[in-house]
């Protein structure tokens, strides 16, 4: 009985997902040769689709449901498997190791096709731990990242146009420069509420667009700036391959430097504020913390990250313009941070390196990228917020000291 | 003097479309307190239905109005449709989740639909028939106002008041406010809170999809990609008059057109959507309640 009526709940939602796709998805009108074309194929697709997507939604979300109960009482004190497994020596130790090898030797025994996909990857990685910092832990929604790595990018193009700087030079250049850029933004919007703040800063990631593309005497417009010099080694001369092999090592020298700082960041004093801040605004100010500052701090570092990519993106690609730089390169930022896991370092690894390399080696896939970022970013809010790796809480545990066990309080 | 009645018409034209789209931001925000991003892509699929509508009619060989009022109809219905499906998909699992949560949703609601009609469509800008019949008493003013505007002023105008009605003095109106003052306590006293939520849903969708009927008319062409300017410059109207007042989103919507019309007519052309980023900055920063809204005091 009660499965009959789920095959009848299913159907009802088969049907109107097909009549609400009808005019999108069946009909194409070709004004130019005036001609309607029926793609009634699309609605079997669709019918079918949501039949039994419907059933699969239903399953999921009852158990979500009942999932809620249970983590409520054990929060993060007991570890997950995932969590034992690494926290074992003897397993985490090799691991490692293997993961350092195969990373080094990855140039050496693939094209330079796969380098430089895995160099955009890794590139990925530290635009999404540095968002991380903004989005995952201090609890700020900004959807105008993407501005702080055109400030990065344009700053190495410009300073290597007129005045010649090389990459190395320009690395910290681009970084504080962002910073900069960050901290004027950051200053009067960061007391703005969540959503107002998403908005104001999706604005200023429009803006910053906007103006590269139309000041033409300052950002050369749309056309944009070209042959921008790769980074030089003591002055030796690369081949294509050498340079992209050497261009691969830096960003990975960079990225294994990002986690690490991340890492320490989270555990410090400013990380466990930028959590506090992100669950309890008032509770933490009731605590003595200062948000402003560390609103702005967690804001500003994530920008030093994003400019310091945007350097290396214009090295990389040796040419930039501002297409380069809408909200749509935001939005993708933003989806590896929520597939993998909002304040999960491992998490973010593991996001960037799925809807990166996806895309990139199922080819058939590569145009409905964009589709699969809006999917993935609905589905992981509604079914799994914590992400694909979810952050695990650190617990601090006070031992009970022998001496004082008797004056309770004390 | 002309230039400047040109330009006032032009900004009271573009404001109207900013209005009636910042309408469905505010009931929505004003319900659940939710930027639903979404909405600038219902108002691109109202667009696009009524063109898909429009030109199947126009090649079966029906011609003027009843073409126009077809389609409209039918976009309108759709819009209604997909405002309410989005709704029951992306947002009403997460109305209990942090807020972070159905923001993001929202988002990528919003990047769904748009490669959506990508995919399913076309990126090209498809023209849009201008199917509006002659309107002979308007042509003394011909040289500041045509028939499209004089359409598109008119209907945002009886729809606000449509609305402000509608939500006044019907029983649904009344479940509306009740539930926009404390979703808990209208719960309590029997409001069934979830079909007022979809009924703003609906309502906002189909205010939006009138919208991009009257756009696509007055501008004649439309791609995938025009809900997302078009939306964020809405929810700055509705930011502008104050968030979740609806006489305040018709008049920040007004105030945007006409800020947008004399700077790009006075100042410059090639800065047209920074003028209204800056706005909306600047009134965050000034004043984040709005021209309308009164500023709330958090409790804890």
């Amino acid at each position: 009985m009660k499965a009959l009526a789920e095959l009848k709940k299913s159907l009802g939602i088969a049907l109107w997902f097909m009549a609400l796709t009808f005019p999108v998805m069946v009909i194409r009108v070709n004004t130019i040769e005036r001609v309607v074309e029926w793609r009634w194929r699309n609605m079997a697709f669709i019918g079918i689709g949501s039949f039994l997507l419907s059933f699969a939604w239903r399953l999921l979300l009852a158990r979500k449901e009942r999932g809620r109960g249970k983590t409520d009482t054990g929060d993060g004190t007991i570890p997950a498997v995932r969590r034992r497994l690494l926290a074992a020596p003897g397993i985490r130790q090799p691991a490692l190791a293997a993961l350092a090898l195969s990373a080094a030797a990855f140039p050496f025994l693939f094209s330079s096709y796969q380098t430089n996909i895995m160099t955009t990857a890794l590139m990925y990685v530290m635009l999404g731990l540095g968002l991380n910092i903004v989005v995952g832990l201090a609890g700020l929604l900004d959807l105008g990242y993407v501005a702080f790595y055109a400030v990065g990018a344009y700053s190495y193009a410009l300073l290597n146009h007129h005045f010649g700087l090389g990459f190395w030079a320009a690395l910290p250049v681009g970084a504080l420069l962002s910073v900069l850029f960050a901290l004027a933004l950051g200053f009067p919007i960061l007391r703005l509420r969540g959503d107002y703040l998403a908005i104001v800063t999706l604005g200023f990631c429009e803006i910053t667009r906007l103006v590269l593309e139309n000041w033409n005497e300052f950002s050369f417009g749309p056309s944009g700036i070209a042959n921008i010099s790769r980074p030089g080694l003591f002055g030796l001369r690369l081949t294509l391959h050498e340079a992209t092999i050497y261009f691969y090592f830096i960003v990975l020298g960079l990225c294994l430097a990002t986690l690490f700082v991340v890492r320490r960041l989270q555990h410090s004093r400013v990380g466990r504020a930028w959590v506090a801040l992100r669950e309890d605004e008032i509770a933490c100010e009731a605590m003595g913390i200062d948000k402003a500052r560390a609103k702005l701090t967690a804001y500003t570092l994530g920008a030093a990250w994003a400019g310091m990519v945007g350097v290396l993106f214009a090295a990389k690609t040796t040419f930039i313009n501002p297409a380069s730089f809408t909200f749509l390169e935001s939005a993708m930022i933003l989806s590896i941070v929520v597939l993998g896991g909002m304040g999960s370092i491992m998490g973010i690894v593991v996001g960037a390196f799925l809807l990166i390399l996806t895309p990139e080696y199922l080819r058939a896939f590569s145009s409905y990228r964009m589709l699969l970022f809006g999917t993935v970013m609905v589905l992981m809010m509604v079914f799994r917020p914590q992400g694909i790796v979810a952050n695990v809480r650190q617990v601090y545990r006070y031992r009970k000291q022998p001496e004082s066990e008797g004056c309770a309080g004390g | 003097m002309d230039y400047f009645l040109e330009l006032l018409i032009g900004g009271l034209t573009r404001g109207s479309i900013y209005a009636l789209i910042a309408l469905g931001y505010t009931m929505v925000y004003g319900i659940i307190e939710l930027i639903n991003f979404a909405h600038g892509e219902i108002y691109m699929l109202g667009a696009f239905t009524a063109l898909i509508v429009a030109s199947v009619l126009t090649l079966h060989g029906m011609t003027g109005l009843s073409v126009l009022i077809l389609a409209s109809v039918v976009a309108v219905l759709y819009a209604a449709a997909y405002g309410f499906t989005v709704e029951k998909i992306a947002y009403k699992p997460l109305r209990q989740a942090p807020r972070l949560s159905p923001l993001i949703s929202a988002i990528g609601m919003s990047i769904f639909l748009q490669n959506y009609v990508l995919l399913a469509q076309t990126s090209d800008f498809l023209p849009f028939p201008n199917l509006l019949p002659a309107l002979p008493f308007l042509d003394p003013y011909s040289r500041f106002i045509g028939p499209t505007e004089f359409v598109i002023v008119l209907t945002t105008a009886l729809a606000t008041v449509a609305l402000s009605c509608f939500i006044k003095f019907t029983r649904l109106g009344r479940a509306m406010r009740a539930t926009a003052q404390d979703r808990g306590m209208a719960m309590l006293l029997g409001v069934n809170v979830n079909a007022v939520i979809s009924t703003t849903f609906i309502v906002g969708s189909a205010l939006a999809a009138i919208g991009g009927i009257l756009i696509a008319t007055h501008v004649g062409r439309i791609n995938f990609a025009i809900g997302f300017i078009a939306g964020i410059k809405a929810f700055t109207a509705a930011v502008l008059g104050g968030i979740g007042s609806i006489p305040g989103a018709v008049l920040g919507g007004l105030v945007l057109g006409w800020t947008e019309s004399f700077a790009t007519g006075y100042l410059s052309s090639d800065y047209e959507d920074v003028f209204a980023f800056c706005l909306l900055v600047l009134i965050l920063i000034l004043r984040p309640a709005g021209i309308l809204g009164r500023s709330t005091v958090q409790k804890v």
